[in-house]
C-alpha cells in the first residue's frame, strides 16, 4: 500500500474527473531533470506494448526512479491502480524554431470506455516557456467522443491550457483529453517524455478517500469550462457524474439532479 | 496583371509576377448557441494570401466577440452548421463542437503569387 499521504485527495481526483489531468509542478529533482535530458536526447529503449511497469523499467533506470518519486508515484497509484501496464513511451523533441504544431488531437483510437480510463504521464525536465510551444491541451473534453485528429480544425478554444511550466513538472491526462505540441518559437530544443499506463485493476476508490464529503468535490465536479456550448455544458455534468458514480461506487450521486430527473421512471401504480 | 494565351486556345488566365489577384481568407467561428450573435468559444484562421500562417494554439483570445461582431467588420458568412437531432440512444454524448460557422473574405493580392511547397501556385 502506497504512503495515503501522497495519494491523490478525492478533491484532487474530483479535478481529474472535471478537468481530465492533475499537474504535479517541479516534483522531479534538479539532478534527475539534468539527468533526464541526457538520457531523453540518447533515447528511453522501447519496451513490448501491455510490459508490467516493474518489468518495463529497472529501479535503477531513470524512468524507474522518476516513477518512484512519492507525488509521481502516489498520483500514478490514485489514477489507475498497482502495477499498471506501459502501453507504450515516447520522447517528444521540439526543434528551435522548427515544425510545425499538432493538430488539436486525442491519442491512439476513440475509446469510449464509460468505467474506466488510461492515463499518460507527461514529463517535462526542464522550464517550458509560452515561446517553446509547451503542451496545448483543453481542458474538460476529455469525455467527448472523438477519434484521433478529427479535431484538428479546431485551432484555438477558449480558456485552452497553452502549458507553462517550471523544470520537473509532471502532468497525468486522462486519455481522451485533446492536445496537441504547440509549435516552438523559441532558440531551445523543448523535451518531453511521455508514458502512457493501462490499469489493470477496476478503478474505484483507489485515491485517498478520506475527504470524499468535502464540499469542494461538487465545486470540482461541477466546474464549467469557457469554450464548452451552453447546452452541451450540461451534458459535460452529465457524464461526469456517470464517471464519479463509477470511480466512487456510489450509484446514487448527483450534481443538482441533473442525472436523477431524467432517470426517474416510477413504475409503481398510484394507489 | 492578368494576360491570356493564344487566340486560337481556350483562354486560360496566367498571372504575371505582378498581376493583382483575388485571395479567400477563411474564418471559422464556434458559438456558444446556434444563435450567430452568441459568444465566441472557439476560432481558426486560413489565409490564402499567405502572408499569415495562424495554427493551432496560437492565441488566446478570439478575434471577435460574436459571429455577429465578425459580419460587422466585413466577414460573410458562408456556412452554418446544421441543427442535427441526437441519434436515439446517444442523446447525452459530448462531441464535436456544435455550431460551426464559416466566414470568408476576398482580398486582393499584388506583386506575386504565393505559391504553395510544392512549387503549384497556391
Amino acid at each position: 500500500m502506497e504512503n495515503r499521504d501522497t495519494l491523490l485527495s478525492s478533491v484532487q481526483m474530483a479535478r481529474f474527473v472535471a478537468h481530465g489531468s492533475v499537474r504535479l509542478d517541479a516534483v522531479v529533482p534538479p539532478e534527475m531533470n539534468a539527468e533526464a535530458l541526457k538520457a531523453l536526447a540518447e533515447g528511453i529503449p522501447p519496451v513490448p506494448y501491455g510490459t508490467p511497469v516493474s518489468e518495463a523499467y529497472s529501479a535503477e533506470s531513470f524512468t524507474g526512479r522518476l516513477l518512484k518519486i512519492p507525488q509521481v508515484a502516489g498520483a500514478l497509484r490514485s489514477l489507475v491502480g498497482p502495477e499498471p501496464l506501459v502501453d507504450h513511451h515516447f520522447v517528444h523533441i521540439r526543434e528551435p524554431h522548427g515544425g510545425h504544431a499538432q493538430p488539436l488531437h486525442g491519442d491512439a483510437i476513440i475509446d469510449v470506455r464509460a468505467d474506466a480510463f488510461d492515463v499518460q504521464l507527461m514529463y517535462y525536465p526542464q522550464a517550458v516557456t509560452l515561446e517553446m510551444g509547451g503542451t496545448l491541451s483543453v481542458p474538460g473534453s476529455h469525455l467527448r467522443r472523438i477519434n484521433e485528429s478529427d479535431t484538428g480544425r479546431y485551432q484555438n478554444l477558449l480558456g485552452q491550457n497553452r502549458l507553462v511550466c517550471p523544470a520537473g513538472t509532471v502532468v497525468f491526462l486522462h486519455h481522451g483529453l485533446w492536445h496537441g505540441g504547440r509549435r516552438n518559437d523559441s532558440d531551445t530544443t523543448r523535451y518531453m517524455f511521455k508514458i502512457r499506463f493501462n490499469p489493470t485493476v477496476r478503478q474505484q476508490r483507489l485515491w485517498n478517500t478520506a475527504d470524499l464529503d468535502d464540499p469542494r468535490v461538487i465545486v470540482e465536479l461541477d466546474a464549467m469550462f469557457p469554450w464548452y456550448e451552453h447546452a452541451t455544458g450540461r451534458l459535460e455534468r452529465y457524464n461526469r457524474i456517470l464517471l464519479w458514480r463509477a470511480l466512487t461506487g456510489d450509484a446514487d450521486f448527483d450534481l443538482d439532479h441533473w442525472v436523477t430527473r431524467v432517470s426517474n421512471r416510477p413504475q409503481e401504480a398510484a394507489a | 496583371m492578368i494576360t491570356t494565351t493564344g487566340s486560337d486556345s481556350l483562354d486560360v488566365p496566367v498571372h504575371t509576377d505582378t498581376a493583382p489577384a483575388l485571395r479567400q481568407q477563411v474564418l471559422v467561428l464556434y458559438l456558444a448557441t446556434s444563435a450567430l450573435d452568441a459568444p465566441v468559444i472557439g476560432w481558426t484562421r486560413y489565409d490564402g494570401t499567405g502572408r499569415t500562417s495562424p495554427t493551432t494554439g496560437d492565441s488566446a483570445e478570439p478575434p471577435y466577440a460574436s459571429g455577429l461582431d465578425a459580419l460587422k467588420d466585413g466577414w460573410r458568412l458562408i456556412q452554418a452548421a446544421q441543427l442535427i437531432p441526437p441519434y436515439p440512444g446517444h442523446e447525452y454524448d459530448v462531441s464535436f463542437l456544435k455550431h460551426e460557422f464559416f466566414f470568408e473574405q476576398i482580398v486582393q493580392v499584388q506583386g506575386h503569387v504565393n505559391r504553395g511547397s510544392d512549387g503549384s501556385a497556391a
